[in-house]
Parts: C-alpha cells; sequence; structure tokens
C-alpha cells in the first residue's frame, strides 16, 4: 500500500482498446490523461481473454490480433503520454467541489476535472467457485487473491487449480506452510513449463501434497475453515486446512461503477449520443459499458464514442477555450502534438 | 438443419433447429437459451459455455482438445462429459444432440 495523491485533467477507468484510443483524441485537444486498470497490463479484453484471436473489423486494418491491436494502439498514444496505474481497482468516487475525487483499492487517490469510464464488460476479478457456504470463510480462510502472504505462514494451506496462478503460489507459499496441499481435477497443468517442472518435483519429493480431484464441500466453524472435501469420481477424501486458495481464471463483473449513482440500465451505463455523458457531470462511458438505441458492441463503435467524448471532455477542462476542428493530415499543430514535425 | 436440445439445470429444455457448421454456444446464444455466458465470444477462452454432453452423444461430440481440456480448467464440477460448447461444430451427426447445462456458468 502507498498513500499517493495524484492531480490530473481526465481520469480514464479501463485500458482497454477504446480506454486506449481515447487518450488519443483527448491528447489531439491537449487534454492529458491518467489510466487506471485492474489487470496488470494494458489492453481489456484484448490482452486477457484473446491476444492470439484475429480481429477483422477494425476499419482499414483486414486481419489483426488483440495483441497485436493493443501493441499499436500504445504507439498510436505514445505522443501523448498517459500514465498507467495498472493492478488496481476504483473503489470509490465522489465529487468535490468541480472535481471528482477517486480513490483505488490500491490507496492512491486521484483529483480530477473529468472521468471516462471505458471499463468494457467490467473489471476482470477472479472466479469465485460456487461452493456452497465458500462467502462465509472470504477474507478469513478463503483468498482468491493474495496480497499479505504473512498469513499464510504455518497454515495447512490447499490451492486449487492447475495454470500459472495456482503453481506460482504452490512454489512461493510450500516454504512457509505448515503443509500445502494441491487440489486438481487432472494430473496435467496449464503453467510455464519451468513451473511445471518444479511443482512436479516437490509432489515426487513428498515436499507437497497432490490431490485429483475437486472441491466439493467446506467445513468449518465462525467463518474460520478446519477442512475441505474433494470428490474424485465417486470417492471422498476430507482434508484438515485453515486457508483455501482457489485460482480459476478470472472473470468480468461490473464491480464498485455500480454504486457511483449513475443511471444503469441491465448493468449499463446510460449516455446520450451526443457527448456519451453519464447522468453525472463530467463522467463520461464509452465502449462496451455504455448503451443508447441503437448501440452495437463493437471496438470501432467505442472508438467513435471516444471522438465525440473529447469535444465535450475538452469543455470541462479549457471552459474558456473554443475547439476549432482540424485534420491530422493537415494541421500543423496537430502534427506538432502528435512529434511527426517539429 | 440439425435438432439439438440443451437441458437447463432446472430441466427446462430448449429444442433448437440448429444451423450447420455454427458452434452449438452459437446456437445457444442465437436462440436465448439462458446458462450460457460465453464471455470472450467463442475463443476458447473464459470457460463460460460449459456444458455436459449426455451420455449417449459422448462418442458423437468427441473429447475436448488440449486447448479445451486446458480451458475446463476454470470451469467448475468437470466431468468426463464437460465440454465448452463454443467448440462443438454442428454437424449432421450430431442430429438430436443433448446437452445438459451446469447450475451456473461461474
Amino acid at each position: 500500500m502507498q498513500a499517493n495523491r495524484i492531480e490530473t485533467d481526465c481520469l480514464i477507468i479501463g485500458a482497454g482498446p477504446v480506454g486506449l484510443f481515447s487518450v488519443f483524441e483527448l491528447g489531439l485537444l491537449d487534454i492529458k490523461c491518467d489510466i487506471i486498470d485492474i489487470l496488470d497490463k494494458p489492453g481489456g479484453q484484448c490482452a486477457e481473454l484473446y491476444p492470439d484471436k484475429p480481429i477483422y473489423d477494425i476499419p482499414g486494418i483486414p486481419e489483426i490480433t488483440g495483441e497485436g491491436l493493443v501493441s499499436s494502439l500504445i504507439k498510436q498514444i505514445e505522443p501523448f503520454n498517459p500514465v498507467f496505474h495498472l493492478s488496481r481497482i476504483v473503489t470509490e468516487l465522489k465529487k468535490v467541489d468541480d472535481r471528482w475525487e477517486v480513490k483505488t483499492d490500491f490507496g492512491d487517490t486521484f483529483s480530477t476535472k473529468v472521468i471516462v469510464i471505458a471499463a468494457g464488460g467490467g473489471s476482470f476479478q477472479p472466479k469465485k467457485p460456487p461452493i456452497k457456504d465458500i462467502e462465509d470463510y472470504e477474507d478469513s480462510s478463503v483468498f482468491y487473491s493474495i496480497r499479505d502472504k504473512d498469513k499464510f505462514k504455518d497454515k495447512d494451506i490447499v490451492i486449487a487449480g492447475g495454470g500459472d496462478s495456482a503453481l506460482d503460489w504452490v512454489l512461493d507459499l510450500h516454504t512457509s506452510a505448515k503443509s500445502l496441499t494441491l487440489v486438481h481435477r487432472r494430473k496435467e497443468f496449464r503453467a510455464v513449463p519451468d513451473t511445471v517442472n518444479k511443482v512436479q518435483e516437490l509432489i515426487e519429493a513428498g515436499t507437497i501434497n497432490f490431490e485429483l480431484g475437486q472441491i466439493n464441500q467446506l467445513s468449518g466453524e465462525n467463518n474460520k475453515l478446519e477442512g475441505i472435501s474433494i470428490k474424485n469420481g465417486d470417492q471422498i477424501k476430507d482434508i484438515n486446512c485453515q486457508i483455501l486458495l482457489p485460482f480459476f481464471g478470472l472473470t468480468m463483473k461490473l464491480g464498485p461503477v455500480a454504486d457511483w449513482g449513475l443511471n444503469l440500465n441491465e448493468n449499463l451505463i446510460e449516455v446520450d449520443t451526443e457527448k456519451f455523458e453519464t447522468n453525472q457531470d463530467a463522467i463520461f462511458a464509452i465502449g462496451d459499458i455504455n448503451t443508447y438505441p441503437g448501440k452495437l458492441k463493437l471496438i470501432l463503435c467505442g472508438f467513435h464514442e471516444a471522438a465525440l467524448m473529447a469535444q465535450e471532455a475538452h469543455s470541462y477542462i479549457y471552459p474558456d477555450k473554443k475547439i476549432t476542428f482540424q485534420y491530422t493530415t493537415s494541421s500543423s499543430s496537430l502534427k506538432k502534438k502528435l512529434g511527426v514535425i517539429s | 438443419m440439425v435438432k439439438v436440445t440443451f437441458i437447463e439445470f432446472d430441466k427446462t429444455e430448449h429444442s433448437i433447429d440448429a444451423e450447420k457448421d455454427t458452434s452449438l454456444m452459437e446456437v445457444a446464444i442465437q436462440n436465448g437459451v439462458p446458462g450460457i455466458d460465453a464471455d470472450c465470444g467463442g475463443a476458447c477462452a473464459c470457460a463460460t459455455c460449459h456444458v455436459y454432453v449426455d451420455q449417449n452423444w459422448v462418442d458423437k461430440t468427441g473429447k475436448a482438445e488440449q486447448m479445451e481440456q486446458d480451458m475446463l480448467d476454470f470451469a467448475f464440477d468437470v466431468t468426463d462429459e464437460s465440454r465448452l460448447s463454443c467448440q462443438i461444430k454442428i454437424t449432421d451427426d450430431l442430429d438430436g444432440l443433448i446437452v445438459n447445462l451446469p447450475e451456473k456458468q461461474f
């Protein structure tokens, strides 16, 4: 945790393709941006869900992968030096005089004139396996992400899953745990080969336990976990543990956006189609997270929304300045901003 | 057309005439079958279109390949009949196919 206070003109929530491109449109209008994302890298769904999947409907680009699009967008916005704040989620948002104050779970506070919500399908959050009563143990015995590993010292830990997160934490925690059991539904793991090898060595050496199967029951009292049951076919095995760490990948959830006093329609933020502004002044919503009559969830629609949004954002940041509409092809001042002429 | 039936966890049945060469996930989404989320849109990248193929049909649909098995690690209550419906292509052989849906995609 670090207490950090940042003043900015525009805070963009979500570093997916639409959030990234809005840096470009805002930048052409001299608006400096800070950009927040819950993932540890920019790109949103393009980076997390389908980096290798080709996209065929970006105008002028017959075929590009999710990863390719993200890296092109990052290059395109480089001249505007956006500041990225990754691996954090906005938790609170309130109006202070004529600015918005935004807090994150990382402990930082942003004071901004304009907010652009480009959060796509919502924030990527760890999947919570639908095991009965699991919520009773959350944050006391069950953790989906790890910020403070000291509390697992000398405990009997169960890690569930077979991907990179599960195996990385096996390697990290087994030395300080009293015991560590890895539970996975099959013998194969899906992780970096070197990590898989190391984990397999630990299993063979008996340093950690491996159980084939899936967790189907939890037992404990007063929010303290005492054990789990593992089902493998018809067999059930009980294991004592105080800590359960399930790693089943990420899913998209609307998250705290729902609590910000914005008009929502089926978990999407209502905006007008002139400025893409929400019911709150100076809070805009663009891309997959917004809704309006005729809305299509296409990246290209989000790009259009970013361009129109920027015009109105300008009026909040420079209330006394008028925008003269210009083309990047011909305007010397825009070309200077892009660094293509000096 | 190929007839496929989705059976929800509460036993509600949805019988649909599916178009050939589409994926079973697309059939569900286009026909508003509840219980298939398909967050990633069919890229075999999210495990939210998990179905249980009826035992009599497992041979016809075939088993999950490596990438799909990897992704099934992110589903819950996975069995030998588990498949990701985005990876099942509708063919004439699947006329009459029955799949069961999990209680929820997670």
